[in-house]
């Protein structure tokens, strides 16, 4: 592991490593099919990742020299590629998979968003012991839902050197969605760093990647512009409180390397498709830390499908998605090519890609947004608009009067917690709606998905009234780097005891300033709108700063389940707790 | 209104250090220092016993420090928490500038944005105390616990995160050569632990000519307090090559003050009666994303002479310094800057006796790391 210590060097110019080289990639296997085919004819259509699929499928962890930046490093791979093989499965199929161990260390796989029991749903050290050096596991599970999903290891920061792969499962009846081409787009993030020390220097110096960070110069400017009051007002409750407003990530194109389907942008994925066909991108979002702003100019998406459950068709310009989060959305190209282009939150970098009808054709790559600064709202909830708090304060009090779980409680209640030195800030008056796109997405101009477009369309059955409530809320020092909840990290926690099939509401605060996809193993996450009706089912649901969300679910499986933050290094800091179903 | 001098805390900081350089006197310094406490209190410059008053009066501090921040709340924890090392001359010139700059900043604030009424003012986002029907983080557990209850897993490694591991750190955040006294001064911390519980050592000293002719060393167990402030408890060896070797217990307090000041006060109490007090504040100002102006204080008052080693009582020194550096990476930053010293009282009456300089200016040339 040495090999990662070496520093990016500083002689490679800045444009070649964020921009990656054209050829990277595995160097222990050379990728022979590059570009998408029709479904019917060859199935291995999604990039660099070869197909695998049949009710046994073998999976072998390994080490390989990787080389994506002009730097030779060492990724951890799954059959030797990165991303790891796509595994396309039937819905109803009883599976198994033999995972085999071939590095020096324990490693896991985890099937993300899959419903099975917790002793195959791959956290080591929670649901099984892992897999040891050496050593196979196997996996057997009856698959019960279909659509796209991914797989990752669950084990220390071996994700984020590439071991991640899609996991698509077809319906066994047809498919309502009907496309003539299927593409996974798989997004993610490399670094050159090794990643534990990526993480040291974070806990060392938090904005040790943000190069955005306010400055003279862009007081000046802001003084010129909106005169030295504004300026000062602009900056007065960021210091006072000891926060960024350009606090949009914890790491930036200064480490990371942006993919599409392990291409870097100067890689440029292609998809080929013929004119006139209607084409399925699967969007998987496989990073360790990054949210992606995905558009393809030019082109309107129809949004088919969210976390693996199909939804009423919305048609969007753009999205986010965090880690963890998978989008499917149709197209229907009427131009020779198009740019996929995926920009990161914080506005560094980008993955990038291209959908054209021959191997030849490129289309121009937008410019990256500039960057936004977090507003009050992100920072302090709703506070300009109290009056829309009030009437949910009164369901509140008609809640406490009648004891009933009907609508989701809006009192406010702050971990005895969160008043350590674990937190560095709360919201009392958090917003509760979900049809803000987010920092740098509000009036862009385009039409950007929101939570409040998403409707399941079907397979959200338990139509009973919660018999429970939990609240957390989500928490942070970004000085000190901790993330935590409800101001504990995961070693200072205990878990949280979910009635074995007792419909449960769970309520999400965040008390942060940055997003989090709260990903929930082993259940879903019907999340429920502003009034308290269900409106579509998850696995990982975003919570934006200073947002309070709610969601139910009904714990089908027993066992010792995970639920944390998907960003990687949030996850691993403490923003994780363990979730008992008996 | 706003103060200027108040809400642009880095200027607040340049006037100080201009008024330092250029004058060299003890009340301009003063007055530019408390210039927001003066001006919020329309009695102008405070003189030096003024001033001694005013930071022994503990009350009034406390309250203005209980009604505005989290940063005076530390302080008070660590008041409550110190039987008798900082019992007297606690309060400095650095810490009353942090708490005027704080309070009327923080009053400007409330006042200023529109957006924010009337039941805004009472939300208090960061620090305080739990409220009594603060909820219970373990209430939902059902007693259950990571390792105990159904389904934990019967081996004894459970799941462990990067929470429960130790990660260490060394800051060398001045390591100069100052030409005019031909002397090379090293100021270096690091710290070895978890979150919020660490192992710090912090070392300053003198080489002159390849001979360690002063150094302080401090070994202290920090354990975070509020989001922002550490308390820190250990000990602190002075050694001098011409005099006595010192060692005190140390108490310190260390943080981010609002405004992103970084504060570092420490109380020691020695041998034979001893006592000391240095605190120390920095300021970085970003011009571009790796051009940093840092600006630096530092002050030590001392309870007793103690001749054979130059120090004497009352305010014995104050340091002023400005470093601009370019950042080739976080982790290292030459710069050159410039540093003003002065000795005050029985010092540099001690000083003049040796035919030393009282007060010097010179600059420097360093690098600042970390690794």
């Amino acid at each position: 592991m040495n090999s990662f210590t070496r520093q990016f060097p500083e002689s490679l110019p800045r444009r070649r490593f964020v921009q990656g080289l054209a050829i990277g990639g595995v160097l222990t296997s050379v990728p022979t099919v590059l570009h998408g085919a029709p479904r019917s004819q060859d199935l291995t259509s999604t990039g660099y990742a070869p197909q695998l699929s049949g009710k046994t499928i073998n999976l072998e962890i390994g080490a390989a020299p990787v080389n994506f930046t002009g730097v030779v490093r060492m990724g951890t791979t799954i059959n030797g590629t990165i991303p790891a093989p796509t595994i396309r499965l039937v819905e109803g199929d009883e599976v198994t998979i033999n995972v085999t161990n071939r590095l020096n260390v324990p490693s896991s796989i985890h099937w993300h968003g899959i419903i099975l029991p917790y002793q195959m749903d791959g956290v080591p050290g929670l649901s099984y012991p892992g897999i040891m050096p050496g050593e196979t596991f196997t996996y057997r599970f009856t698959l019960n839902q279909s659509g796209t999903y991914w797989y990752h290891s669950h084990s220390g920061f071996q994700e984020m050197t590439g071991m991640y792969g899609a996991l698509i499962i077809e319906p066994r009846e047809t498919d309502i969605i009907q496309s003539d081409r299927d593409l996974v787009v798989q997004l993610s993030d490399w670094t050159d760093e090794n990643p534990m020390k990526v993480f040291g220097k974070l806990k060392t110096q938090s904005d040790y990647y943000n190069f955005n960070q306010p400055t003279v110069q862009d007081f000046v400017k802001d003084v010129s512009r909106n005169g030295l009051n504004s300026a000062l007002a602009n900056r007065k409750m960021w210091n006072e409180m000891r926060m960024s407003p350009t606090d949009l990530a914890d790491l930036s194109n200064a480490t990371l390397t942006y993919l599409m389907n392990g291409t870097t942008p100067m890689g440029n994925w292609r998809g080929i498709f013929k004119p006139g066909e209607k084409v399925r991108l699967r969007f998987i979002n496989g990073s360790s830390n990054s949210f992606f702003d995905v558009r393809i100019p030019e082109l309107k998406m129809t949004v088919v499908q969210a976390d693996g459950q199909n939804i009423e068709p919305v048609s969007v310009d753009e999205f986010r998605f965090g880690p963890g989060e998978t989008y499917d959305v149709i197209v229907q190209p009427k131009n020779d090519a198009y740019t996929l282009f995926a920009q990161s939150m914080d506005r560094s970098g980008y993955a990038r890609g291209t959908l054209a009808i021959a191997e030849s054709l490129d289309a121009p790559v937008p410019a990256l947004d500039p960057v936004e600064w977090l507003t009050m709202s992100d920072m302090m909830g709703d506070m300009s608009n109290r009056s829309a708090m009030n009437p949910s304060m009164d369901h509140s009090q008609h809640n406490m009067q009648s004891g009933s779980l009907a609508v989701a409680s809006s009192t406010v209640r702050h971990a005895s917690t969160e008043y350590g030195p674990s937190v560095d800030m709360r919201v009392d008056m958090p917003r509760t709606n979900l049809d803000d796109p987010g920092i740098g997405l509000r009036k862009n101009g385009r039409r950007v998905l929101t939570l409040a477009d998403l409707h399941s369309l079907a397979g959200i059955t338990d139509h009973r009234e919660p018999e429970a409530e939990i609240e957390l809320h989500l928490t942070g020092n970004m000085e000190r780097y901790s993330w935590s909840i409800d101001g504990l990290e995961f070693g200072e926690s205990t878990p949280v005891h979910m009635k074995h099939n007792q419909r449960v509401r769970v309520i999400l605060q965040n008390d942060t300033m940055m997003t989090h996809p709260m990903h929930l193993h082993g259940m879903w996450s019907d999340l429920e709108n502003q009034q308290s009706a269900v409106q579509v089912r998850r696995h990982t649901i975003p919570v934006q700063p200073a947002q309070r969300i709610s969601f139910l679910t009904t714990p089908h499986d027993v066992g010792r389940w995970a639920w944390h933050c998907h960003l990687l290094f949030h996850m691993d800091a403490g923003m994780f707790r363990e979730v008992v179903v008996a | 209104m706003i103060n200027p001098l108040n809400t642009l805390s880095a200027a607040g900081i340049l006037f100080s250090c201009s008024a330092l350089l250029t004058s060299q006197n003890v009340e301009a310094l003063q007055y530019s220092e408390q210039n927001a406490a003066a001006q919020e209190q329309a009695s102008g410059a405070m003189d030096h016993s003024k001033m001694d008053h005013s930071e022994m009066d503990m009350d009034a501090m406390a309250q203005g420090a209980m009604d505005h921040s989290k940063m005076d709340h530390s302080k008070m924890n660590m008041d409550a928490t110190d039987q008798g090392a900082m019992d007297h001359s606690k309060m400095n010139h650095s810490e009353m500038d942090m708490d005027a700059t704080d309070q009327s900043t923080m009053d400007h604030s409330k006042m200023d944005m529109d957006t924010m009424d009337h039941s805004a003012m009472k939300m208090q986002p960061q620090g305080g105390e739990a409220p009594a029907n603060a909820r219970d983080p373990h209430a939902y557990s059902s007693g259950y616990t990571l390792t105990d209850g159904p389904y934990a897993l019967a081996i004894p490694k459970r799941l462990t995160l990067a929470d429960e591991h130790s990660f260490w750190s060394v800051l060398g955040d001045r390591l100069e050569y100052n030409n005019d006294e031909n002397s090379t001064v090293y100021d270096v911390q690091g710290w070895y632990g978890t979150t919020f519980e660490r192992a710090v050592v912090k070392a300053e000293g003198d080489v002159v000519q390849g001979q360690l002719v002063e150094s302080q060393t401090e070994l202290l167990w920090s354990h975070a307090v509020t989001a922002y402030w550490d308390t820190q408890l250990g000990v602190r060896f002075d050694q001098y090559d011409e005099g006595e070797s010192r060692q005190w217990l140390a108490l310190s307090l260390q943080g981010l003050a609002p405004y992103w000041f970084e504060v570092d006060i420490g109380a020691y109490v020695g041998e034979n009666g001893r006592t000391a007090l240095s605190a120390e504040a920095e300021y970085e100002l970003l011009l571009t994303q790796r051009w940093v102006l840092q600006s630096r204080v530092e002050m030590s008052i001392n309870g007793k002479d103690d001749e054979i080693n130059g120090v004497g009582k009352g305010l014995s020194a104050l340091s002023a310094g400005m470093r601009l550096r370019y950042e080739f990476s976080r982790q290292f930053a030459p710069y050159v800057g410039i540093e003003w010293t002065q000795k005050y009282g029985n010092s540099a009456d001690f000083a003049r006796a040796k035919n030393e300089e009282v007060s010097n200016t010179s600059v420097v040339a360093g690098l600042r790391f970390w690794f």
